[in-house]
């Protein structure tokens, strides 16, 4: 994933930069399916690695294959970049070991969850009981998002139609 | 139209599978991993593959954009309607209790309907986006 990520930034090819993107995304699935996320692996698979790259491609179609020098030094960004990561890597410490039991993580909510939801739901996947019983107002809300996104892209682009 | 045997025929056969995939992901969601949202995705990308493959023009044809853009709002339609038919009810908005006298079925139903709510407005946008981006091209 390393190497991807600094393929991506080196390549001036935007072409190459996509598909270095997509591997990233299908490495990032592996990942997740490595740590049991199923739900999470099955949507980066066909978000991340499938839809955005087929978008990526057909925006590619629009513009420049290669990407333009940058006119500044990048020096303050490059700063600023690593100020910030070393900050998160200096936090990373104040987390419990991976994996541990006894986190607040575990021992707050989600033992409630994980023994309430099947008497309570008759559902025997939690993370569907979670989020469309316990927190189907935020799903709601999740819904509303995309709907708006949608609205937002489909407006966008057809007034451009309409102008041509 | 440059069209490639090999992968045409090869969609012909993957994309039937791709669509009940989803929906096995759609209903399945219960008991496995999944849900409305994956299988909206993975419905979708079903669909851009057929584009891609057989031309926005065809395509628009068969799945006219009208359907998707009208997905969109159906989506949360069904959502919030489920939603509210709890509150008619005397519940809480959003409790699925209320639409069964067995608060586990009602729990179900409630789940399934949402997640066909989140289903149907996940395709319509991918979709139409999707179509969005395409059909500027052909102008």
């Amino acid at each position: 994933m390393a190497i991807t990520t600094i393929g991506i930034i080196k390549l001036r090819n935007l072409f190459s930069v996509v598909i270095l993107s997509t591997i990233y995304s299908f490495l990032m699935a592996s990942l997740l399916l490595i740590f049991d996320a199923v739900d999470v692996a099955l949507t980066e698979a066909a978000v991340g690695a499938g839809i955005s790259t087929v978008l990526m491609l057909s925006v590619l179609h629009y513009t420049k294959r290669n990407e333009e020098k940058p006119k500044h030094s990048s020096i303050l960004a490059i700063l600023v970049c690593i100020t910030v990561g070393g900050l998160l890597i200096y936090g990373t410490y104040g987390l419990p070991a991976f994996g541990a039991a006894n986190t607040p993580l575990h021992t707050h909510v989600s033992s409630q969850y994980l023994l309430r939801s099947l008497p309570e739901t008759g559902v025997p996947n939690v993370v569907t009981s979670v989020l469309a019983s316990y927190r189907g107002f935020d799903t709601l809300g999740e819904v509303i998002v995309v709907f708006t996104a949608a609205i937002g892209v489909i407006s966008l682009l057809r007034k451009d139609q309409r102008e041509n | 139209m440059r069209l490639d045997l090999l992968i045409r025929i090869s969609a012909k056969i993957f994309i039937p599978f791709i669509m009940v995939f989803a929906f096995y992901v759609q209903f399945h969601g219960d008991y496995g991993p999944g849900g409305g949202f994956q299988a909206g995705v993975i419905f979708a990308a079903s669909i851009i593959l057929y584009t891609i493959i057989f031309g926005s023009k065809k395509a628009q044809k068969d799945f006219p954009a009208i359907v998707f853009h009208s997905m969109i709002p159906i989506g949360v339609i069904i959502f919030s309607g489920t939603g509210l038919l709890s509150v008619f009810n005397g519940y809480n908005f959003l409790d699925y209790d209320a639409l069964s006298h067995y608060p586990k079925h009602g729990q179900h139903i409630g789940i399934i309907a949402i997640e066909i709510g989140v289903f149907v407005t996940v395709i319509g946008a991918m979709v139409s986006i999707f179509y969005a981006f395409v059909s500027r091209g052909s102008k």
